[in-house]
């Protein structure tokens, strides 16, 4: 064991795992995680990225729901419709908003008029219409238009704020739906033959494909939404916020509640990696101080943590844990506590009892005893560094168990319930039936990360395997 | 094997029994005070009682023209009754030994919530419902696992140093990610996308009548769960048992029968699988058990109804005589195991014999 190998410090062990391939990989990728995570705990603090997921403030409503990453575009070759966000209060081109009194009263005309260009395959997900508005007796009476593309302008409905602050579901709203397929009706002569959802009508090509959803293409060129109104009262005021939904966003995508994934997966990597990290770092210590102890002092002490053992191995771990989790709410860092808790006494204590039943009986103990060092010492300065080395491959190996351990909680729905972590977000997908609808980036991407943290440390544990263990690279 | 020598093992493995009965006691009792979360899952039942309740007899026209006090009483009386009736107006340090002995007989007792298929509320009836199909699924994947891992190892290790074993060692790591990870990704490709398996569940709806066809549709459903299982365990089984094989092979032993000309079947039987066959009688044993209590987050992401998903339902009802019937059978199965395969070791290695005898 005492090979000059241990001897070289760290450097030379770097240099030897640099010369495994998996090494450089394991190590590469792991270098990686490490700068993701500390990116993900600069640039969005813990508390910030609770409040984010947790969606405070509305943060996510001009966001679509379930839109692809963006960059499926180029993987797919079709132009998917992005997200379109006008805003009065944000004054650009193809903003237009002005408020003319009406002369002898105290009325004001409203005019907004939003244009924009739509180059996009596809139709948009949903519309919604943001109302931002002041009032005192009377709300203000809108009457919003819409005209396509070389088109001419046609009445979508009549709206009467029913807030200040209302929101109008123009994707569901029965008025306008009725209003869009008249116009198509006009426009083609017949009745479609499928039911066609409003965006298909807003944004379709009006000849013989509209006539059923499935062929439908969208019209691209030049869109406008047109609000007229009538205020009422001096100060009357009304701004809007249109939001055309695409079906694209971000690099991650967003899930069921409009929230941007990128935001769970960069999250799910610090977590992952201590909890992971800190689970088997804490596991593979323990289990090497009990070994050792058992393996050193034999006799009573050994039979008592033999028997431990087997106790152990009786005891239920995931259904324990599955349970504390269900019955405490357990946050992420008490499941860790929980984990370490679960397994103190393993079968895995046995490979390092036996080994330092060998080395109890080593000169260079017997000659520490001669000297009067206590059994401590013994046990914590001359024996555990000797045997540390070959169970840091094992340590590093273990952790990705520990991290699909914590996404498998995730997928019971026992995960931290603020963090987003990878496993929740596959848990979302799942609920959400993203296998079934097809949203598969929702699940690829969380588990994309997942296999990539797993592989790192996998490898990484495989070729430190080699170094430590050199029976192993002789085979 | 002289008288001496027997009487010694037979001591040796009584002895080793009474500690097998001790252990299992100890984590029984474990076990029974944690799933009752040392009593708090009484509160929880309590008030679950005192709600059901109250609903029944607001409900019951019988008792709608009763002043609310006369109601009051009524519900107090029935609650007292029903708590005395569960045996749970006793302190949970008495109770807790009264599980324990009702666990170590096997007297599994009623459920609290849970229901088997067929109606009834006894623990034994659940989990016997429920052990056929856990049994026909992670069985069958440990005993396709063992034997492919057996044979493939012994392959790889005549062939080491081959493009195939180098192949396997390459891609041993993928055995990190689990089966139920592997299973998500089944299900997409095969039925998200390929349209050609079910996604979950151990029939179709509605089941088929036909015999025939009833088992032809629970092998289509049970391809995906057990195909994940393989897929998790296949290059790291095979390198680990690659690796014991080889550690074997390169004893001085073994050297010796080369250098003396044995011919290499027979080295493979008497000198590498003869000393290695206690270890693998553990893992064929200890893996037949473990199977038993089936996977509860595989069983969840594929719908499956074994016993991993009984144990998940039980913890989420807090349903602790199912918890508690399903890990003493588990406990004592486990136990026996043990205790065989201590037989089996005296019976097939001689080292251990002579150490036992010699005590």
């Amino acid at each position: 064991m005492s090979t000059p190998r241990y001897e070289m410090g760290l450097k030379a062990a770097l240099r030897e795992l640099l010369s495994y391939k998996s090494g450089v990989m394991g190590l590469g990728l792991l270098l990686l995680l490490v700068a993701i995570s500390i990116y993900t705990v600069i640039a969005i603090p813990y508390d910030r990225a609770i409040s984010l997921w947790r969606g405070e403030g509305g943060i996510w409503l001009d966001k679509p729901r379930n839109a692809a990453p963006i960059w499926i575009k180029y993987l797919i070759g079709k132009n998917l419709p992005e997200n379109i966000v006008l805003d009065t209060r944000v004054r650009r081109v193809g903003v237009v908003k002005a408020v003319t009194p009406i002369p002898g009263t105290n009325f004001k005309k409203l005019y907004i008029e939003f244009t924009f260009n739509y180059p996009y395959d596809g139709f948009p997900s949903e519309i919604n219409l943001f109302f931002y508005a002041k009032y005192n007796a009377t709300a203000p009476l809108l009457r919003i238009y819409w005209v396509k593309p070389g088109g001419e302008e046609f009445k979508l409905m009549d709206y009467m704020l029913r807030a200040p602050d209302d929101i109008l579901y123009l994707s569901i709203n029965p008025e306008a739906y009725r209003s869009a397929l008249r116009h198509v009706v006009e426009a083609l002569g017949k009745e479609p033959a499928t039911e066609l959802p409003i965006e298909v009508c807003l944004f379709g090509v009006e000849d013989e494909s509209m006539l059923d959803v499935s062929t439908a293409r969208s019209l691209k060129g030049t869109y406008k939404l047109i609000i007229r109104g009538t205020l009422f009262g001096e100060d009357a005021d009304v701004d809007v916020k249109a939001v055309i939904y695409g079906r694209v966003w971000g690099l991650a995508g967003t899930d069921h509640l409009r929230r941007d994934l990128t935001i769970a997966l960069l999250w799910g990597t610090p977590v992952a990696m201590a909890f992971g990290l800190t689970a088997s770092v804490a596991v593979s210590i323990i289990h090497l101080i009990i070994g050792t102890i058992s393996g050193y002092y034999g006799g009573k002490v050994d039979l008592i943590i033999q028997r431990l053992t087997e106790i152990y191995m009786v005891i239920p771990f995931l259904p324990f844990l599955i349970l504390l989790a269900t019955f405490y709410k357990l946050t992420i860092w008490l499941i860790l506590a929980v984990v370490i808790i679960l397994s103190i006494f393993s079968p895995g204590i046995k490979s390092t009892r036996a080994l330092v039943m060998q080395i109890r009986e080593y000169p260079y103990i017997e000659a520490a005893k001669a000297y009067g060092a206590s059994d401590l010492r013994i046990v914590f300065l001359y024996i555990i560094p000797k045997i540390l080395p070959p169970i840091v491959p094992g340590m590093i190996g273990a952790i990705p168990g520990y991290v699909f351990l914590e996404a498998g909680l995730s997928i019971l729905g026992l995960g931290d319930p603020y963090l987003p972590t990878w496993g929740k977000v596959i848990n979302d997908a799942y609920t959400n039936g993203a296998l079934y609808k097809g949203y598969y980036y929702w699940v690829l991407e969380p588990s994309f990360m997942l296999i990539l943290t797993a592989l790192a440390f996998a490898m990484l544990g495989f070729a430190l395997d080699k170094i430590v263990n050199p029976r192993l690279r002789e085979l | 094997m002289n008288y001496m020598r027997a009487g010694g093992v037979v001591k040796g493995l009584a002895k080793r029994a009474i500690m097998l009965y001790l252990t299992l006691v100890i984590s029984m009792y474990i076990t029974i005070v944690v799933a009752n979360m040392g009593g708090l899952v009484d509160q929880y039942i309590k008030s679950q009682l005192i709600l059901e309740i109250t609903y029944n007899i607001k409900r019951n026209p019988e008792y709608r023209n009763l002043p609310p006090a006369e109601i009051d009483k009524l519900i107090k009386k029935t609650f007292e009754i029903e708590i005395k009736r569960r045996g749970l107006d006793k302190p949970f340090l008495v109770r807790s030994f009264i599980y324990l002995k009702d666990a170590l007989t096997l007297d599994l007792g009623r459920a609290m919530y849970l229901q088997s298929d067929s109606g009834s509320r006894q623990v034994k009836i659940i989990i016997l419902e429920r052990l056929p199909q856990t049994v026909m699924l992670f069985t069958t994947s440990m005993l396709i696992h063992f034997f492919v891992n057996l044979f493939m190892g012994l392959y790889l290790a005549r062939h080491y140093g081959s493009f195939l074993d180098k192949l396997f060692i390459a891609l041993s790591p993928t055995s990190v990610i689990p089966g139920w990870f592997y299973g998500i990704f089944l299900i997409l490709i095969f039925y998200s996308w390929l349209h050609v398996l079910p996604p979950g569940g151990i029939v179709d709806v509605p089941p088929p009548e036909d015999p025939i066809l009833y088992s032809l549709s629970v092998l289509k459903h049970m391809i995906l769960p057990l195909a994940s299982w393989i897929i998790s365990g296949f290059f790291l089984g095979c390198y680990s048992s690659r690796t014991f094989f080889l550690i074997f092979s390169t004893e001085d032993y073994v050297e010796a029968a080369r250098a003396k000309g044995v011919p290499p079947r027979l080295i493979e039987r008497r000198y590498i699988l003869r000393p290695a066959l206690p270890p693998i009688v553990t893992n064929f044993a200890l893996g037949l058990i473990g199977s038993w209590s089936g996977a509860i987050i595989t069983e969840r992401v594929f719908n499956w109804p074994g016993l991993g998903m009984l144990t998940y339902n039980a913890i989420n009802a807090f349903d602790t005589p199912v918890l508690v019937g399903i890990t003493v059978i588990y406990a004592y199965l486990l136990m026996i195991t043990v205790f065989l395969l201590d037989i089996v070791y005296v019976l097939i290695d001689p080292r251990i014999r002579l150490s036992l005898g010699g005590r």
